[in-house]
Parts: C-alpha cells; sequence; structure tokens
C-alpha cells in the first residue's frame, strides 16, 4: 500500500490590485500534481524556483491552504478531517528545512529546540523527555553532552544534524527535506547526505527530498519527478529521467548540469546547444496553446512524460 | 503610486470615523452638556431648560446626536467654551496657529540635528565622535523633556537672557517683518528644546540605518566600480538609509505635537498644549474634547504623509 | 627565504601575465591580534584564461578576490604581498588611483544579483554610474553604451530594462546586469566571486556561457571563485584549490580532475554527488575548516583533517612544488595519501597512487 497519495493537487495564491485589492487573477504554485508514494522509498521533487517544489511539500504538512485536490496519508484524506483530527497524523509526518541557520531558534537549547515537538504531542516527564532527546542525539551521530549547549555554538552540518534530529522526536513515517543541503559546503553536504540515507534505512522512514540540484537528487532518490509550473513533466526512475529524458524541459535541465569531467567539456557544450536548439523549434509541442504541461502519459511502467 | 495613494486615504476614513466615536463618547461620559456651557440664568425655570433641551436634540438617541455633533464639528463647530463664553473653535483657532508653528519649527530642528548627527556616527561608527553623538541620544533618551525644558528656560531665558520666558510675540511689535522676527525670536527656545529632545530617536535610527546599509552587498558592487568613497556614502549609502526616516516623518509630527504639551507649559506659550493642560485644571471639557479630537486628528495625518511620503522615495512601492 | 623562492619560479613562469600576485597575505584584526585569512598566495591569471579558485567556506578564496580589488576595510585588514596588474602593484597604489582602476581595468562579479544591486536606482543608473566615473562619454553616448551592454549580455527589450529597478527582473536577469556593470568598461580582468551559486541550473550554465563568450571576445582573463568542481570543470582553464588561505594544488584543469593530488582536492572530489556515478556513500573530509583564529600556521594545514595519515609524512615547511609541468603540489603528503575506505584494498601504503 502506498503511504502517501496527492491526488490533483492544486494551491493557488490570489493576486490582488486595483483600488480595493480584489483578487483579480491567481498564481498557480501547485497545479493539477498526482503523485504516489510507496513506504520506503525516497522520492526526489526537482524543479527551479517557482516551479511549486516547496508548496507542494508544504502542503502535505499542512503548511498551505490547498485550493483543490487530496492528499491521502496511510489510507486517510487528510482534507477531510478537522483541525484537531489532522494533528495526529501530522506527527507521522516531519519536515527538514534548508537553512539551518535560520531555522533553530538561537536562543533555545537543544533540549528544547529537539523536545519542543514531544511536548506538543506527547506527554512525558522531564527524565523521559531528557532520555528521549539523548537517544535522538545519538542517532544523528552528535554525544549526549550537546544537550544544553545553543545552536550557535554548532558547524552549519550538525545544525543539519540537529534538524533532522528534531524531525525524528516523534518517530515520523515520512519526512519532507526542502533543500536540506543547499546553504552547505560540499564536505559538510555529503555528510548530510551520508547521515540521511543512514537512517532512511535504518528507520525504514520514506523521503521526499526536494531539491534543485540534479546531483544530489540523483545520488539520493529512487523516483524522481520533475516540476515546471507547478506541474510535473516527467517522473520516473532516477535512471530513466537522467538517462532517457522525454521531456524537452527535462532535456534542459539535465544538459545544463555541468560535467564532472573536464574532458567532456566539448561534447556537453554541444549536446547543450543541440538541446537549446530543439527547444527553439520544437518547444511549441511540449505545451498546450496556454501554455501549460500536458497531462502525464505513461511511455514505459516507471516513465511518466507531459506528452500531448 | 497614486492608486497606493488613493488606497491609503480611503483607509484613513474608518480611522477618523473610530476616533469621533470614540472622542464622542468620552464628550458624553464628562459632565455638563452644551447648555451648561452657555452660562445661563441660574434662575432659569427647568422646564423651559428641558424644552430647550428637546429643542437642541439632547434628549435625542445618542446616534442622532452623534450625527449632530459630527455634523457640527465638520463645519468648525466644536461648542462653547465654558470658562471662556466663546465657541470652542475661535479659542482654539489662535493656539492652533501657534502650535502649528512651534511645531514646524521643532521639526526643522530636529531635522537639522538628526541628519549631519546621525550620518556621522553611523559613517564613523565606534569612533570618539560616534560615542559622543550616541553619549547625547542616551542622555536624551533619559532626560524627561519637561525637567530639560525648565533647565534651557532657567540658563537661556533667565540667567544668560538670551530669549524671551514667555509667550508667542512681544506686544505692540506692529506688523510686518518685526512682528514675524519676534515670533521667531520667542519660538526658538521652546522649540529647540522640544527639538533636542526630540531628535535622538531619529539620530539613532538614522545611525542604524547607515550601519546597516554601508554593509550591504550593492555597497561592496558600488565600490568594485570605483566609486570614490564620498560618492559612496553620498550616492549610495545616505540615499537608502533617509528612507526609513522619510517614514517616520509623519508620526515624528503626532510625537511633537504631545511633546508640546510640556514645552508650552513651560515657556508659557500660548499653544493648544498649553490650552489644553489649561482645559483640564478648568474642566472645561468641550474644549478638551476638541483637542483630544485635534490631536487625534492630527496623528492620524501624520501616519498618512508618513505613507504617502515612502510610496513616493521608495520605486518598490512608488511601481505598483 | 622560502617566500623569495616561490616568487623567482614564478616570474620566470608568467613573464607578461595580466595579473601576477605574489606573496598575498591578507590579515584580519579579531580583538587586538591580526590573523592571516589569505596566507602566502602566489598566483597569475593571463588574457583569456579562466582561473578557478576552488575551495569551502573559510579557505580565503573571496579574501583572496577582495584584497586584489582592496575591497577589505583598510582600518581591520593588512595586506602583505604585490599584486601587479599590467605593470601596476595594487597593493601600494593611492585610494583615488585605485577607485580609478576599479571598475575600469577590474570588474566585479558578486554571488547574490539580489543584494548586488542597489534597490533604490533604475538598472540604466547603475550601469551609467561606472560610465561617469571612467569614460568621458557625452550623456546620449553613455545612453547608448550601456543600452548596447544590456544587450550584450543578452537582455531582451534593453530600452525598458534600462529604466527599470533591480527588484522588477528575475534573478538570472539580475546577475546578467550585474556582469554588464562590471565590464562596461571593457576591463581587463574580470573576479566572478560565485556568480551562479544563487541561480537555478539553466540560468548557471546561460550565465557561464556568457562569461565563456565574454573571454573569448574580449580577451579578458577571469578569476573564477566557486565551491562547484562542476562549474570548475566546465569553465576553468586552470584551478588553484585552496585551504586554510593557501593555494595546496595548482594546476591546468585537465591535468587537475585527471589526476589529482593534494588529499584535499582528491577529498573535495570525492565527496561530490555525481549525476554519472552510482556511489551507495560519499566521502566525508573529517572535522571542520578551522575558523581564522584555530587555523593551524604550522606544518601541513590539512594534518588535522587526514589523522590516519601518520605524522611523517608531511613536511615541517610544506611548500608548494611542481611536481609536473605546470602541476604544483603543496607538502609531501599527496605521495601517501588513501582514503580510510581503500585502507583495506591497499596493503602496501607506499603507491604511487
Amino acid at each position: 500500500m502506498s503511504i502517501l497519495t496527492i491526488n490533483n493537487l492544486k494551491v493557488h495564491y490570489p493576486i490582488r490590485g486595483g483600488l480595493f485589492r480584489r483578487k483579480i487573477d491567481v498564481v498557480r504554485a501547485v497545479d493539477g500534481l498526482s503523485l504516489e508514494l510507496q513506504r520506503g522509498e525516497t522520492y526526489g521533487l526537482v524543479g527551479e524556483s517557482g516551479s511549486g517544489k516547496s508548496t507542494t511539500g508544504r502542503s502535505i504538512i499542512g503548511l498551505e491552504e490547498i485550493t483543490e485536490g487530496e492528499i491521502t496519508f496511510e489510507g486517510q484524506n487528510l482534507s477531510e478531517l478537522r483541525y484537531r483530527d489532522r494533528k495526529e497524523y501530522y506527527k507521522d509526518i516531519q519536515m527538514v528545512f534548508q537553512d539551518p541557520y535560520s531555522s533553530l531558534n538561537p536562543k533555545k537549547r537543544v533540549k528544547d529546540l529537539i523536545a519542543e515537538p514531544i511536548r506538543n504531542f506527547e506527554n512525558r516527564s522531564k527524565e523521559e523527555e531528557l532520555k528521549r532527546v539523548q537517544e535522538l542525539l545519538e542517532i544523528v551521530g552528535l554525544s549526549p553532552e550537546v544537550t544544553y549547549k545553543y545552536p550557535h555554538e554548532f558547524s552549519g552540518g550538525q545544525k543539519q544534524r540537529l534538524g533532522v534530529a528534531r524531525a525524528l522526536a516523534l518517530n515520523p513515517k515520512l519526512i519532507i527535506a526542502d533543500e536540506p543541503v543547499s546553504a552547505l559546503d560540499v564536505s559538510v553536504q555529503a555528510q548530510v547526505l551520508n547521515f540521511m540515507k543512514k537512517i532512511q534505512k535504518d528507520l525504514n522512514l520514506t523521503f521526499i527530498f526536494i531539491s534543485h540540484d540534479l546531483g544530489v537528487v540523483r545520488h539520493m532518490c529512487d523516483r524522481i519527478g520533475i516540476m515546471y509550473n507547478g506541474r510535473f513533466v516527467e517522473e520516473g526512475t532516477a535512471e530513466d529521467v537522467y538517462e532517457n529524458p522525454q521531456h524537452i524541459y527535462t532535456k534542459r535541465l539535465v544538459a545544463a548540469i555541468p560535467d564532472i569531467d573536464p574532458e567532456n567539456r566539448k561534447e556537453q557544450a554541444a549536446f547543450r546547444r543541440q538541446v537549446k536548439e530543439e527547444y527553439k523549434e520544437t518547444e511549441h509541442n511540449y505545451f498546450d496553446e496556454n501554455g501549460s504541461v500536458f497531462d502525464l502519459k505513461p511511455v514505459t511502467d516507471t516513465h511518466y512524460v507531459a506528452l500531448p | 503610486m497614486w492608486k497606493f495613494i488613493i488606497r491609503r486615504i480611503i483607509i484613513m476614513f474608518p480611522q477618523l470615523v473610530l476616533l469621533s466615536v470614540i472622542v464622542f463618547i468620552l464628550a458624553q461620559m464628562m459632565p455638563g452638556d452644551a447648555l451648561t456651557g452657555m452660562a445661563l440664568d441660574p434662575d432659569m425655570d427647568p422646564a423651559q431648560l428641558e424644552a430647550m433641551r428637546e429643542d437642541l436634540g439632547l434628549n435625542d438617541p445618542w446616534y442622532i446626536q452623534y450625527f449632530s455633533w459630527l455634523g457640527g464639528v465638520l463645519q468648525g463647530d466644536f461648542g462653547q467654551s465654558v470658562a471662556h463664553a466663546l465657541p470652542v473653535s475661535d479659542l482654539i483657532w489662535v493656539r492652533l496657529v501657534n502650535t502649528f508653528w512651534l511645531s514646524l519649527m521643532s521639526l526643522f530642528f530636529v531635522y537639522i540635528l538628526a541628519l549631519p548627527l546621525g550620518l556621522i556616527s553611523g559613517r564613523w561608527n565606534d569612533t570618539i565622535a560616534d560615542r559622543i553623538i550616541t553619549g547625547y541620544t542616551y542622555i536624551g533618551f533619559a532626560a524627561p523633556l519637561f525637567i530639560f525644558a525648565l533647565i534651557m528656560l532657567f540658563v537661556f531665558g533667565f540667567q544668560l537672557g538670551w530669549f524671551p520666558t514667555g509667550g508667542s510675540v512681544e506686544a505692540n511689535t506692529g506688523g510686518g517683518l518685526a512682528y514675524f522676527w519676534s515670533k521667531v525670536y520667542h519660538l526658538i527656545l521652546p522649540s529647540l528644546s522640544l527639538a533636542l529632545i526630540g531628535t535622538v530617536t531619529t539620530v539613532q535610527y538614522l545611525r542604524s540605518e547607515v550601519i546597516e546599509t554601508k554593509q550591504k552587498e550593492f555597497i561592496l558592487t558600488a565600490r568594485a566600480k570605483g566609486v570614490p568613497e564620498q560618492k559612496v556614502y553620498t550616492g549610495h549609502v545616505f540615499r537608502n538609509s533617509l528612507l526609513p526616516i522619510a517614514a517616520v516623518f509623519g508620526y515624528e509630527i503626532a510625537a511633537l505635537i504631545s511633546g508640546s504639551v510640556f514645552v508650552e507649559r513651560i515657556f508659557s506659550y500660548p499653544g493648544m498644549g498649553q490650552l489644553f493642560l489649561e482645559s483640564i485644571q478648568i474642566r472645561d471639557f468641550s474644549v478638551v474634547t476638541a483637542l483630544v479630537l485635534l490631536f487625534g486628528v492630527a496623528a492620524i495625518i501624520g501616519a498618512l504623509l508618513s505613507d504617502i511620503i515612502l510610496s513616493i522615495v521608495d520605486p518598490r512601492i512608488r511601481i505598483k | 627565504m622560502k617566500y623569495q623562492l616561490e616568487s623567482k619560479e614564478v616570474m620566470s613562469m608568467t613573464e607578461n601575465a595580466l595579473l601576477s600576485a605574489t606573496n598575498v597575505k591578507t590579515s584580519f584584526r579579531i580583538g587586538d591580534d591580526y590573523y592571516a585569512a589569505v596566507d602566502g598566495v602566489t598566483l597569475t591569471v593571463n588574457n583569456n584564461e579562466v582561473v578557478a579558485i576552488v575551495g569551502e567556506s573559510g579557505s580565503g578564496k573571496s579574501a583572496l578576490a577582495f584584497s586584489i580589488l582592496g575591497l577589505h576595510d583598510r582600518f581591520k585588514t593588512n595586506l602583505e604581498g604585490e599584486i601587479y596588474l599590467n605593470g601596476t602593484d595594487l597593493t601600494s597604489v593611492s585610494t583615488g588611483k585605485l577607485n580609478q582602476i576599479r571598475g575600469k581595468d577590474i570588474g566585479m562579479i558578486f554571488q547574490d544579483p539580489l543584494t548586488a544591486l542597489n534597490p533604490l536606482k533604475t538598472i540604466g543608473d547603475q550601469i551609467v554610474e561606472t560610465l561617469n566615473l571612467h569614460t568621458k562619454l557625452t550623456a546620449k553616448e553613455k545612453y547608448e553604451r550601456s543600452i548596447h551592454l544590456l544587450k550584450e549580455v543578452g537582455i531582451p527589450r534593453a530600452e525598458n530594462v534600462h529604466q527599470q529597478f533591480p527588484h522588477e527582473l528575475s534573478g538570472g536577469m539580475r546577475q546578467r546586469v550585474v556582469i554588464a556593470i562590471a565590464i562596461a568598461c571593457d576591463p581587463a580582468l574580470l573576479i566572478a566571486d560565485e556568480p551562479t551559486t544563487a541561480l537555478d541550473a539553466t540560468i548557471q550554465s546561460q550565465i557561464l556561457d556568457l562569461l565563456n563568450e565574454l573571454k573569448e571576445e574580449k580577451d579578458a582573463g577571469i578569476i573564477l571563485i566557486t565551491h562547484d568542481l562542476g562549474v570548475v570543470a566546465e569553465m576553468a582553464d586552470r584551478v588553484a584549490v585552496m585551504y586554510a588561505g593557501q593555494i595546496v594544488e595548482l594546476a591546468d584543469v585537465f591535468s587537475l580532475f585527471r589526476n589529482p593530488l593534494h588529499p584535499y582536492t582528491r577529498s573535495l572530489l570525492s565527496s561530490v554527488p555525481s549525476v554519472k556515478d552510482e556511489k551507495e556513500m560519499l566521502h566525508v573530509i573529517e572535522g571542520v575548516v578551522p575558523s581564522l583564529p584555530k587555523m593551524p600556521r604550522q606544518g601541513c594545514r590539512f594534518k588535522d583533517r587526514i589523522p590516519w595519515m601518520e605524522d611523517n609524512v608531511h613536511e615541517e615547511h610544506p611548500e608548494l612544488r611542481e611536481v609536473e609541468n605546470g602541476h604544483y603540489v603543496r607538502c609531501t603528503c599527496y605521495k601517501h595519501f588513501y582514503f580510510p575506505e581503500e585502507e583495506e584494498e591497499l596493503a602496501h601504503v607506499d603507491t604511487n597512487y
């Protein structure tokens, strides 16, 4: 059974204008997105800024007002529930944010930062709470000695571990990581990525990994969805998407990834030029008359492409 | 920008209505009514008085009274002053003009002081000049205005005798230029007292704006272009730092008016603030009500001015 | 003694380099002491050449770029060494002369186009400002030149954009404007400090293409500062890898990627997740980049990050030595270096790798 199903999700923001700030138009941040997530898999949500990938993530944990569509978690349609009942489900879905520097309150100690979700959802004694915090610190590879430290005493990678420890506090089943390594240096990034892979295996977590970095996504994810203008242009296994991109937008994105081998520079440039030409010539084939992305059509069992 | 300004003005109306309702309710809660202020014959027949009340609509439901009061206010009729047996509007008008000049002069001094001080201490922060200036602002924050004004009055008015110690103009000055100079002469000491204390917020605000702006990346861009240091400040830092200052300009006006209540009292300057205190003391409620309303209106217009100025100077708002 | 040796070597190598920096040492004041963020860097840049400076935050790469332009706060910074641009030593010229060089002979491109432009000035004004400072064009010529520049960096509807404010443009467009400002006076040297870090992948490749075109067309030298090894592989002619204020490896781009030598370079390369190969786990460099006051000043500065290596593999006074033609490495530890993951596979430690 799939752990999470998103059906035709739409998140529209009103644009207000005129003298009385009436709603004159909407921004279609997410515009008809469907997704099915299997337990234990890592799903990569890829797109450039404004593609709606973060909005999708935020909708799942209830941080966005959904205009249309359903989000079903473990068989329960979340949008049908009242706020109070929904809270129970949100325990099982946690989020890790991009910037470890600003997502941790600098005035709180590690103990309080990590215990915060525990206090919100569970009733534990002080000792139990402390024990749980230290357990969590151990899971993320920090020593229990840091319990009483403040965030500024940690390096960027360690802070991101704290962010993950907090996300793990309530034994979630699904973790949504929104650009968790974008603010980090490569060596620190490696550390966090390794460690996320490890806890995913150890705790059998399901991950949604939101990123604009195609290298990172390739490394982390089993399946990948490429978003453009609030819709999927292509979805498939990492291999489908990287080795055999079908949609022109995906091709452009893949072509834009810098190749780490300078020997391939010429071919890479040629490939990029070729894709650019192809984009110019065939772009109109891939979008309908309003410039919107078509619905996904299966190409193979795993590979879906938005084609007319 | 025009859309923004018009929308902003439209927003102002509910604010004004709310203010008028509050002031009206306050006025209703105060003892006495319009007739009490007319210095009527004490032997008057209560029945006749009641008839007059009925006639004047004082027995009407509150909302009818409110609208007739509002109608009067809009035509400049604030009722009668008990103590002065004069229409409140006549009483206030002279004072209003005086307070207007005092505020204008204070505002002038506030910015004449704040701009150089704030810019200097922001540009050369943590130097001796900056320490002296911030030291001054701390004193300004700590010193109560009425004590400071008293000291100013004592030193420059009584001891040194450089400035007059009261009034708004010398008697028998005649007209024309002499009259004008006498007015200005009387304004200097009170407005300077007000400004010396009132300016410290702006100085500090400006200082921190300059310090923040000069660390922005576009300042580096300017330096990398080869813009000379002086021009980096005049062309980029100062202009961008003044923007938020322009935004508090209107609020500054409201602050000065409330400050003028003390200063006018101390310098016996016949303005609205002094009238306000006097009227409270002699329980001349119709005057108090009118003044509260006017102070409130001044604050609302000040906020409006701030937003309009900001919309003019900030392209990010201007474009919309 | 050591420094003199190095500088002579470099002098012979690059007689007519566009920029030649020798023993640059940039120290920042923290409290009462000065700490070198750039510690004895010698580097040259030629015309029509991209020299990439790679390293993590805290490696001193940006501090080096800022030193070339003299952008550090003079009261808190101590700058030693020589930086010659076309025969002028930038470290000893007057402020006035430096201002004539900045923007005219050297253009700078910053990381974040969101903050690099003055929000209260139009795009046109910000370009014209540079022209005002360095040219004697008439107002009309300046206008035409700025329109031309906007078109050159690939901005459509240049006449409109000229009158717009930064917030009205997208990130990619703003970065093009920043580049237009940097190239306004056809500078011989462009310094690009993480020019694409804040941009999306497709925009990044466009901006990199643009920089490449400019290099060819204007015969300019480019210093490209980045932490992204992919960008380096695509763009650079030569690469300097910096760690803790020093260059630890310097080579042409092909040698560096084909045959990376210094442990730091090799660690960096193996910590990047690649689109191509499927590694289960990435290499993690132990420890953290030391903060400025805690930076080791003696011996091999990378020693603490590879603690499994024995002490005697490091030099006492590590120097940057040419080990192959044009390929320089600091310290001898590279000869012995292996990853701990490889330990089992490698029976003999002293392999030629």
